[in-house]
């Protein structure tokens, strides 16, 4: 178990738990404001990514791919907000549940025939490849710290926007009594709109960001949303704060527990008990951090809607 | 025979800023019928929910039959007697009214945990059930479910299901809210008739019907009882007068 | 003679005494009691094939209904009691204890256990959390299963044999696994249905009423909704043992999020409320799934927007449907329309008739037959819009059956 392994999965960790925030913020929110559960936000991220394949194919530049795919997942975003959810905001949960899960499937097998069924790639940029050293012996490659980075960047952009504008304020106060702010007289409609387009404008730009560097195919939204849902469960509902806190943990937690779980079992066991019980471990880290969360605070971390 | 069934000892609770309840001393003797008055934002219905359990208090203490339930859940309070009617109705709908009263009375009548019987046979539950619907007169409604009751039936409902638990102490929150001056009539009837066999706390606006019924009357003004006593004493209190009149005695 | 009509008495009064649900679920079980005797007529062994995949979800479905309908939990992470039932069946069985002494209860017990720790902690939360958590269970056992290197990984684990029953591989004929499939579907129809009335049953049932009002009462909701989601995991954990049975392999692919979603469209697609509902819309989605898998390769793109479409506007599932047929309280244009888009003819025709029923509910209809009348010849008058094949006579016969339909009812 050496340093410099660890200091590398600690990065992909971290990345991985900002690429999380960038899907979980949006759900967070559209649980928080429409007590919508939208399980079609994963194939929102994975729309990201194949528009961002197909830009690029057309334009020949990353940069400009990543312009234009933001706006497209917006507008694809608030397509399906018209077309489908906004008759949903009335039902009760199982009903939505199952509508989104029929976006799913629709979406996932008409990637499928639209695109093809093989992974798509994509070349990182060449003002983003190669590698800075950290110290002796270990580099990381700059295409996953700009990742981090431009997470960062959106996550304390996202902060402001929240505390300290109007709107972000409307969103704040439609997380905590969303029928308290309708009663005010803002225009909830708008504010369901601009809060959908928004989220599925940050799982776009989480899906633009991976496809360099994962191999974009059908389905690949899927356990991102999963994750983002134990996110979600861990920090709280409606909270940004919350979502952001947990992703971190569950992106490092993930990360350093399927690299290190069978050596650090490796102390206690014998190689091949280790070897045996040590990836089943691993891949159950982050449902035990859910659970152990939820045993002591059973509504997260930093819920945004106030218990009475 | 006057010993106190129900004491409140510096009962506070505040929300944000505001107090809601401010250090409530309030003693309830067995059999009484004990009236609760004050004007609009007094904090009565606080004050209800943390004798319930619905709401827990920041401080002070809640004692019933000598115990303390200060922090005792909902649900074991009903269990030691602590029967309540809600404001606002709450029948369990999708049940007819003979169920919502059976439920009641299953809820202290053995185990709930028996998963092969049906419960609409058992003898032990509908029969104290009839008697509680025909004591607030919905006997021939027994087969209606709750949902499609008129709203002054539900309310009646609510009574019948609070005496099924066949409790030592009854909090009845507003049961006039809302009733026409026929009904408030049957009700003050019915309510009446229950006087000799039940302990109530009485939340109530309507005066006349206070009047009728209470033993004792607290007034709470801004969460804090300002005078106990009969309903003559508080009539005549001035610190009452003041605080429903303004400052014009 | 006399025997003859007595029998037939007893049946009818037997009957009479049955709910309607009872009654539903009597038929389903009588029809799905026939492939096997129709196989020797029809050949081959598929429909006996398909009609144990229906059952074995039947029973995953009513035991889904217990947390949804009946309990008010959404769980979307049922599918891992089947993986799980299967795989503590499929593992005891790899060690040569595949006796139904030793594999039944090792199902069922990992079934148990699982429910119970899963849901220690599920059961505290509600609504939206409650969904999420599930779901996120469901994948950690699928991905538990994908780990096991010495139980296949992510490749599965095929069985030696069957379930041996008291040493004998009786469970290796099919009639006899079909039948035995189809017993245990009855009892569990049976034992839901039967808690549901007991007391147990009213507690969950009020739970989801009116939980304020419960706990006024004196319940206190954890343990009631704790013990429901064991039951329904335990009985989840039958039908996979079932599964892994049947198909004589367990993989970790039974405990995909896609198989709870799956079994939540069982559910909602037949209509919570009911106990013949789940059975029914098991049996709906597979033939479903069957026919489209074989239109395309795609048929996943048109199982979504149908979906959609069911939960947009048919709420309460089929069940639904028949209650409101039943109530009367559908529009002979909304009949017509339905047995159009069943007979997957005139949809055109179906599109039309519908708008059309919506304008009738404003303005007053007059009597059923009346209407039928009318709207019919509405639709002759119009006739050159239909460019299907024999629309003119598939709406006649169908104005036709409508109006057969009403006088039978009136009669």
């Amino acid at each position: 178990m050496s340093t410099s392994l660890l200091i590398v999965q600690f990065f992909n960790g971290l990345q991985l738990g900002i690429l999380l925030f960038l899907v979980a913020a949006g759900l967070t929110l559209v649980f928080g404001v429409m007590d919508f559960i939208n399980l079609a936000h994963g194939v929102q991220y994975m729309l990201g990514a194949y528009f961002s394949v197909t830009l690029y194919r057309i334009t020949g530049s990353f940069f400009a791919s990543v312009l234009l795919a933001l706006p497209a997942s917006m507008l694809f975003g608030l397509l399906l907000e018209v077309l489908v959810f906004r008759h949903l905001y009335e039902r009760d949960h199982l009903e939505q549940v199952l509508a989104t899960f029929g976006i799913i499937l629709f979406l996932n097998q008409g990637v499928k025939i639209v695109w093809g069924a093989a992974p798509l790639n994509m070349p990182i940029p060449d003002a983003l490849s190669g590698s800075v050293p950290l110290m002796d012996g270990l580099r990381y490659p700059v295409y996953r710290f700009a990742i981090i980075g431009a997470g960062v960047a959106v996550a304390v952009a996202l902060y402001l926007f929240v505390t300290s504008t109007r709107i972000g304020m409307l969103v704040r106060a439609g997380a905590t009594n969303a029928a308290m702010v309708s009663a005010l007289g803002v225009d909830i409609k708008r504010l369901f709109m601009i809060v959908f387009g928004f989220g599925a404008m940050l799982a776009g730009f989480a899906g633009v960001m991976v496809a360099p560097i994962l191999s974009v195919e059908p389905g690949m939204g899927d356990q991102i949303l999963i994750l983002a849902f134990v996110v979600i469960v861990i920090g709280g509902i409606g909270s940004i704060r919350g979502a952001f806190v947990a992703a971190v943990l569950v992106g490092v937690i993930d990360t350093l527990g399927r690299s290190f779980t069978t050596d650090m079992l490796r102390l206690f066991l014998s190689p091949s008990a280790a070897r045996a019980i040590g990836p089943a471990l691993a891949s159950m880290a982050i449902y035990l951090l859910m659970a152990v969360v939820l045993a002591v605070r059973p509504a997260g971390l930093f819920p945004a809607k106030g218990r009475a | 025979m006057s010993r106190p069934i129900l004491q409140l000892k510096q009962l506070s609770k505040s929300f944000g800023a505001l107090k809601v309840t401010d250090g409530t001393d309030l003693d309830i003797l067995a059999g009484e019928t004990h009236a609760i008055i004050g004007p609009n934002g007094a904090g009565k219905t606080s004050l209800i929910n943390q004798i319930s359990g619905a709401l827990a208090p920041d401080a002070g203490h809640i004692i019933f039959d000598d115990r303390d339930v200060t922090h005792l859940p909902m649900p074991a309070r009903a269990h030691l007697g602590l029967a309540r009617s809600f404001q606002i109705t709450h029948v369990l709908p999708r049940f007819t009214a003979l169920e919502n009263v059976a439920l009641a009375v299953q809820a202290r009548s053995g185990s709930s945990f028996r998963f092969w019987r049906p419960a609409a046979q058992e003898e032990m539950l509908n029969g104290p059930s009839l008697e509680a619907l025909g004591a607030v007169g919905l006997a021939d409604r027994k087969d209606t479910s709750a949902g499609a009751l008129s709203h002054g039936e539900k309310r009646r409902l609510e009574l019948a299901i609070a005496l099924a638990q066949a409790p030592k102490l009854l909090l009845l929150d507003e049961p006039m809210a809302g009733a026409g001056a026929e009904e408030t009539r049957r009700l003050v009837e019915m309510l009446k008739s229950l006087k000799p066999r039940f302990t109530m706390v009485l939340v109530e606006h309507d005066m006349q019907a206070v009047f009728a019924l209470a033993d004792r009357i607290s007034v709470l003004v801004e969460g804090r009882i300002i005078a106990t006593g009969s309903p003559q004493a508080v009539r005549q209190d001035a610190a009452v007068r003041a605080a429903y009149l303004g400052e014009a005695t | 003679m006399a025997t003859a009509r007595s029998i037939r008495d007893a049946a009818a009064t037997a009957l009479r005494t049955l709910t309607f649900d009872q009654r539903m679920a009597a038929g389903l079980f009588a029809l799905m009691a026939l492939p096997p005797l129709l196989s020797s007529v029809l050949g081959g062994s598929y429909l006996i094939l398909v009609g144990e995949r229906v059952m074995i979800f039947a029973i995953a479905a009513l035991s889904l209904e217990l947390l949804v309908g009946v309990s008010g939990l959404v769980s979307f992470g049922h599918a891992a009691f089947l993986g799980v039932g299967a795989y503590g069946a499929g593992i005891v069985a790899s060690h040569g204890l595949g006796t139904l002494a030793i594999a039944l209860p090792a199902a069922l017990g990992a079934a148990a256990l699982f429910a119970l720790t899963t849901g220690a902690i599920a059961v505290r939360t509600r609504g939206v959390y409650f969904i999420m958590i599930t779901l996120a269970f469901g994948q950690m056992a699928f991905f538990v299963a994908t780990s096991l290197a010495p139980y296949g990984g992510d490749d599965g684990l095929t069985w030696p044999t069957r379930t041996l029953v008291l040493g004998t591989r009786i469970l290796k004929s099919e009639t006899a696994f079909f039948y035995t499939a189809l017993a245990l579907l009855i009892g569990t129809y049976v034992l839901v249905d039967r808690l549901i009335g007991s007391r147990f049953g009213r507690v969950l049932r009020g739970l989801t009423d009116n939980e304020m009002r419960m706990q006024a009462m004196g319940f206190t909701p954890y343990p009631y909704r704790l013990a429901a989601y064991v039951i329904a995991g335990t009985l989840c954990g039958l039908a996979g043992f079932l599964l892994g049975n049947q198909a004589e392999f367990v993989s970790p692919a039974y405990m995909h999020w896609q198989r709870s979603g799956e079994l939540i469209i069982m559910v909602l697609l037949g209509g919570t409320g009911t106990l013949y509902g789940p059975i029914l819309g098991t049996l709906s989605f597979l033939m479903l799934e069957e026919t489209l898998s074989r239109l395309t390769e795609h048929w996943k793109v048109i199982l979504g927007p149908l979906l959609v479409l069911v939960v947009l506007f048919a709420k309460g599932g089929i069940a639904g449907a028949i209650r409101a047929w039943q109530g009367g309280s559908m529009t002979p244009a909304q009949l017509i329309a339905l047995q159009a888009l069943v007979a997957r003819q005139g949809m055109h025709a179906a599109a039309h008739l519908w708008c059309r029923s919506r304008m009738e509910l404003r303005q007053r209809s007059g009597t059923l037959a009346a209407s039928s009348q009318r709207v019919a010849g509405e639709v002759a008058a119009r006739w050159k819009t239909y460019k299907v094949v024999g629309g003119r006579l598939v709406v006649r016969v169908l104005a036709g059956m409508a109006l057969a339909v009403d006088r039978w009812r009136r009669r």
